[in-house]
């Protein structure tokens, strides 16, 4: 069950940050899309909405996401949808509805750190960096391996650099959570291997990649980075499906999501 | 708290508790045509518009809706109706329940996607789970409404 005490909109980051400090028990919302799925005592919960935030903006380098950027936003954006080949609209396609697309925000997702995201997994692949009130700016990969924090997500950051991407996913239902998730990317300094949902966060494979570096990227690499990754990572279990059954059908995604990159060109 | 917003093209001053849902709210003022099935965001039964666009109004906090436009069923009802014959037609419906929500949907559907295919169209209405007509006829009645294939 999920209880509020009071709902405040915010007239600036800083006075979000002051709340969010004065208060252990207060929250920043983002899309308010999985609060039912918990129980949560919120004291004051700290609404972003009016703060302008929702935005997607190209600069010379990178393309910026504000945080209470909705997800059907960033699918069907222009500048989002058809980055690297279209990999956030993938990943982010499955999600449920329409109508949850259109409440979950990008920052939420973030500061979430849901081991279960699609959309994590994807950003990972595209090197996505994200800006923190307090924090500044780090790697999201950085983010979600590192200690959890309290601070706000201002912005997220990705890379326009002519990357290529692709996506796979396997699902018990078509917009079910996720059982695995993996995300690979091919950029001028070498290739990103992700996999997510293992049920652990999102988490590159080192040794996938420098494979791929080392060898390039054919169907026999592919097939054999698909391995590595399943050898590097660990997997566990849920309701869903157990550790050893992720470990088996790691390979054969991130096999998938290779060769979709390998025939992009 | 109290928010000022619009309801099917109404001014209205909503009073509800910090943390509300706006499927409790809209339902406690009589629009039962918004349904209340899973209360969780995964079944699309309690969808209603929010400034044009299609969103679960049981994970909609009440207290964002202030300034903003909410349209259900009632609000289009002459739109919602010309679907319902088709849905008809077709004996696309059983129990109902999911009716309301998937209209919205669909009529969202409408402004949104220009001659989609079946493959758009079954992409867009993922999120509305219908447990006893299977979707065959509810697809056959939306292709009908949108005079697609």
């Amino acid at each position: 069950m999920l209880h509020i005490d009071r709902h405040l909109f915010v007239a600036s980051l800083d006075e979000a940050a002051a709340l969010l400090e004065a208060n252990p028990h207060s929250a920043v919302l983002g899309g308010c899309g999985f609060l039912r799925l918990g129980s949560r005592h919120i004291s004051t919960a700290i609404d972003l909405s009016r703060l302008d935030l929702d935005f997607v903006r190209a600069g010379e380098t990178s393309i910026e996401i504000g945080a209470m950027t909705s997800l059907r936003t960033v699918e069907t954006h222009p500048l989002t949808a058809s980055l690297a080949g279209g990999v956030l609209a993938r990943a982010l396609a499955p999600i449920v509805g329409v109508q949850l697309r259109h409440a979950l925000t990008i920052g939420g997702t973030v500061a979430g750190r849901y081991p279960f995201s699609d959309l994590l997994t994807a950003l990972v692949a595209l090197d996505a960096r994200v800006e923190l009130y307090a924090g500044g700016r780090m790697a999201l990969a950085d983010l979600l391996n590192g200690e959890p924090r309290r601070d706000i997500v201002v912005r997220v950051l990705l890379p326009r650099d002519g990357r290529t991407a692709a996506f796979a996913d396997l699902r018990r239902s078509a917009t079910d959570f996720p059982l695995l998730n993996a995300a690979v990317a091919r950029c001028a300094d070498g290739f990103r291997v992700v996999v997510g949902s293992r049920p652990g966060r999102a988490r590159r494979s080192p040794t996938a990649e420098t494979h791929l570096a080392d060898r390039g990227l054919d169907p026999i690499t592919a097939a054999e980075a698909g391995r590595l990754t399943a050898a590097e990572l660990s997997f566990g279990d849920n309701p869903r499906g157990s550790g050893a059954y992720r470990q088996s059908v790691c390979p054969v995604l991130v096999q998938r999501a290779l060769l979709e990159v390998l025939h992009a060109g | 708290m109290q928010v000022d917003t619009r309801i099917n093209g109404c001014p209205v001053t909503l009073g509800c508790a910090a943390g509300e849902f706006l499927a409790t709210t809209l339902r406690r003022l009589g629009y039962l045509s918004v349904k209340q099935g899973c209360d969780t965001g995964s079944c699309g039964l309690c969808t209603v518009w929010l400034d044009g666009r299609p969103v679960l109004s049981c994970c909609t906090l009440t207290a964002r809706v202030g300034g903003r436009e909410i349209t259900t069923v009632e609000g289009v009802a002459e739109e919602a109706a010309a679907f319902a014959r088709c849905m008809a037609a077709e004996g696309a419906e059983q129990c109902g329940f999911c009716t309301p929500g998937l209209t919205m949907t669909v009529l969202a559907l409408r402004r949104e996607l220009e001659a989609p295919d079946e493959e758009a169209i079954n992409r867009y209405l993922a999120g509305n789970l219908c447990r006893c007509s299977g979707y065959a006829g509810q697809l056959r009645a939306i292709k009908t409404f949108l005079g697609v294939g």
